[in-house]
């Protein structure tokens, strides 16, 4: 991807989706080439690349498969980005484009052959996919704000099961929910701990305390 | 369109503008207050981190350098904060920051604005906590800060203790009614004097009026309730006094729209902004240090394993506020808590430091985390560049919005945040107790709950936007009562401070109303009184 395109995904995360209501848009950048088979394998290998995951089924190339248990792809992230609520769905074709063509500079730069039947980001190392991924994050780079917004938006899948209510997917056993051990709320869906303090002085506050609490 | 009118139109229903529009129309005053965010209540609180839930009552404002979460609601950042509620101490009104002179003007004091804090600790009202109101977060801050030879307090709040569940969901408002955000108070009783508070009503542009005995003019939208950004409607208020207090992201953005129309505004507005200095990290506790240093168990046998457990704000070290001490070597330690959502900010153990294999594993051990904010003396040096078309920022996602400030550390704010880091470290590492994971700013930058500063009270013009009795300079009748006014960062939280200029600010407001011909009460009691 030349640099004007890029920019143009940028205006188009930053600037236009304010006009966007939910469901539609209608714009260039929605309608880029790549094919919805491969703009999910790059997004899911990008979000396996922030919190990674064990491989799905045996050959699986697009979770790469560092570690056992589960990350982003299991957790759900691309139904989170792709979800209705968020108005970056339309952009994913764009977005994954944009991930791909800075994979085939970096494969060209270390003259990394990627295999063609995969897309380029796909085709990378899960330790090649780190070093690209660090490198978006560069304060001068261009398009870092994309990929703020992208990260983010994984983290919530994992972190938060944001598409989803917390309690159905506690229920359902959400993978990320369970990975960080999120607690349990009571039979009536909300959250409270009776037990929540250790109940006895545990410092000396200090000397220059107003009534109220306050620093004197 | 037809023309309405009010004596006194509030923009912004937090701290900076309940508080006036309670005193107005108490007083007898006609007051409008237009209020950019929906209206909830307890039974719309809900216990979910579903999007589209939350993040219609709270916004993350990505600027150049800085994040800023904010409230978007009736109520404000009172619907969403923690409720810790703190005075600041006395040095911070003595500060000089960069400019090497007072910043705040001389008629402000920590002992001339006491009187107020205590009128806002009684309305709200402010509690104070004991020991057994301390999470075990707060616990382990607490026990950790003893063994390292420091003071440890519990956080006074503006909690009702006994209703409180200890859920930690305080940022998607409190579905207990516990938290006395400004819904329970200065508000409705602003509403039982006639107040008329208008939900997803945003300001956009105070002109000029030329209806005689109005003196502005105030343009607003009014948003679709299942997407802000977009407009049903528009109109215009005329009104005798303006307040603004659209928070210290929202207001100057305001006033640098309208400065044209208003034929010029100070210079200072849209400068020194302030993040307050803040400073979040994560330490990531071991267990058995937790019961072997400190001594700690809970009753199903852990020794900590708390993180999701209590209030967000239980306790905090005052032990680095010596007022002798230097500039940008004061700060306060705060035990905090954030929903998972901020969870990919935590650095982990080695390169990359914050996302891949390394972090997933300390995900792992989140229920160990002990989240920690230390609140910091910075340089005021934000600034705020092209207004945007409507609003404060570009709304790009419901909760998500792209700001127009610029914030870029300077060496001293930097300074500021490595002796806090390192007093951390002291407390926390010490003996292996955990290990502290800063921040990580590629991601987001630096993060602030706590804005202040974008049009300033002081004394010198050229340096300040509003008088030290919260006018615009050159604007006879136009307020600023939010953070905004806050000259310098805190070293606290600051809803208190800004709670308690609001009050003080009130007798020029009631000045400036009766000037304008509008017969009003004094004398009015707290809400609820
Ligand atoms: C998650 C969180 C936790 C916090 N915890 C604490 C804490 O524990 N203790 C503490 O002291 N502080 C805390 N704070 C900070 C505190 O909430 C703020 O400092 C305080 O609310 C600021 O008050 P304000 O009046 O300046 O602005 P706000 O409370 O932000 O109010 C401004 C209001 O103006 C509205 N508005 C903006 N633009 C427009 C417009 N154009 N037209 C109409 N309305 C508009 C906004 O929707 C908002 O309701 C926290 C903040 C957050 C977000």
């Amino acid at each position: 991807m030349t640099g004007p395109d890029r920019r143009s995904v940028l205006k188009a995360l930053v600037a236009t989706l304010a006009a966007l209501s939910v469901g539609g848009l209608d714009s260039p950048v929605a309608a880029a080439s790549a094919s919805e088979s491969w703009t999910t394998q790059t997004l899911e290998a990008f979000a396996d690349t922030l919190i990674p995951g064990q491989r799905r089924f045996p050959g699986d190339v697009v979770v790469a498969g560092a570690v056992t248990g589960p990350g982003a792809v299991q957790a759900g992230a691309i139904g989170l980005l792709a979800s209705p609520e968020l108005p970056v769905a339309p952009l994913l074709p764009a977005i994954a484009a944009l991930l791909d063509a800075r994979a085939v500079a970096y494969a060209a730069l270390r003259l990394i052959w990627l295999p063609p039947t995969r897309p380029p980001f796909v085709g990378l190392s899960f330790a090649d996919r780190t070093a690209l991924v660090g490198g978006l994050f560069d304060p001068d780079d261009l398009d870092r704000p994309i990929w703020q917004v992208m990260s983010l938006l994984v983290g919530l899948a994992f972190d938060t099961a944001g598409q989803q209510d917390t309690v159905e997917a506690l229920g359902q056993g959400h993978p990320g929910l369970a990975w960080l051990r999120f607690p349990e709320p009571d039979p009536d869906g909300l959250w409270r701990f009776p037990d929540f303090s250790y109940g006895r002085p545990l410092a000396v506050p200090h000397p220059n305390t107003t009534a109220s609490g306050s620093p004197a | 369109m037809t023309v309405q009118t009010t004596d006194v139109l509030v923009i912004g229903s937090g701290f900076g503008g309940a508080i006036p529009a309670y005193y107005l129309a108490a007083g007898g005053a006609r007051v409008t207050v237009l209020e950019r965010g929906p209206r909830a209540a307890a039974a719309d609180f809900t216990h979910s981190m579903r999007l589209g839930t939350y993040n219609k009552i709270v916004d993350v404002i990505q600027g150049d350098g800085v994040a800023v979460v904010a409230g978007n609601c009736v109520g404000g950042g009172s619907v969403v904060y923690f409720a810790a509620s703190l005075r600041a101490p006395s040095f911070v009104f003595e500060r000089h920051g960069s400019l090497g002179r007072r910043l705040w003007p001389a008629a402000l004091t920590r002992a001339a604005l006491d009187p107020w804090y205590d009128r806002v600790e009684e309305a709200l009202p402010v509690t104070r906590t004991d020991w057994p109101d301390v999470s075990y977060a707060g616990g382990v801050l607490a026990a950790a800060c003893r063994r390292a030879g420091h003071t440890c307090n519990p956080v006074p709040v503006a909690v009702d203790t006994s209703a409180c569940t200890n859920c930690n969901w305080m940022l998607s408002g409190c579905r207990f009614d516990a938290k006395r955000s400004l819904l329970l108070n200065y508000l409705p009783a602003a509403e039982a004097h006639g107040a008329d508070i208008r939900p997803l009503h945003e300001a956009q542009t105070v002109t000029p009026s030329p209806l005689s005995g109005y003196r502005y003019a105030v343009g607003y939208t009014v948003l679709d309730p299942d997407d802000y950004s977009c407009t049903a409607q528009a109109g215009v208020i005329h009104a005798k006094v303006v307040v603004v207090a659209a928070g210290a992201v929202g207001t100057p953005v305001i006033l640098q729209r309208s400065a044209l129309l208003l034929g010029g505004i100070p210079a200072a507005v849209g400068r020194y902004f302030s993040g307050n200095g803040d400073r979040v990290s994560v330490a990531d506790i071991v267990e058995d240090k937790a019961r072997t240093l400190l001594g700690l168990s809970r009753p199903d046998g852990s020794a900590y394993l708390g993180l999701p457990v209590g209030r967000p704000i239980t306790a905090a070290t005052y032990d680095h506020l010596d007022p002798t001490a230097p500039e940008y070597s004061r700060f306060t330690l705060q035990q905090i808590y954030f929903p998972p959502l901020t969870n990919l900010l935590a650095q982990a153990a080695g390169s990359p430091a914050w996302f891949g294999v390394e972090k997933r594993n300390m995900r792992a051990r989140w229920r160990s985390w002990l989240t920690l904010l230390a609140m910091t003396e910075d340089d005021n040096e934000g600034t705020f560049g092209v207004v945007p078309l409507t609003g404060s920022f570009t709304r790009l996602a419901p909760g998500l919005g792209q700001g127009t400030m610029t914030y870029h550390p300077t060496s001293r704010t930097r300074g500021a945040w490595d002796r806090a880091d390192t007093a951390l470290r002291d407390i926390l590492e010490k003996d292996g107790l955990s290990r502290v994971r800063p921040w990580s700013e590629g991601v987001a930058d630096t993060v602030t709950a706590h804005p202040l500063g974008s049009a300033r009270i002081g004394d010198d013009p050229a340096t300040s936007a509003l008088t030290d009795g919260h006018e615009l300079r050159g604007h006879s009748g136009l307020f600023v009562t939010d953070g905004a006014a806050v000259p310098t960062s805190l070293t606290v939280n600051p809803s208190l401070t800004i709670a308690a200029l609001a009050e003080r600010s009130v007798a020029t407001i009631v000045t400036r109303t009766a000037d304008a011909g509008v017969a009003l009460r004094r004398g009015v009691p707290l809400p609820g009184r």
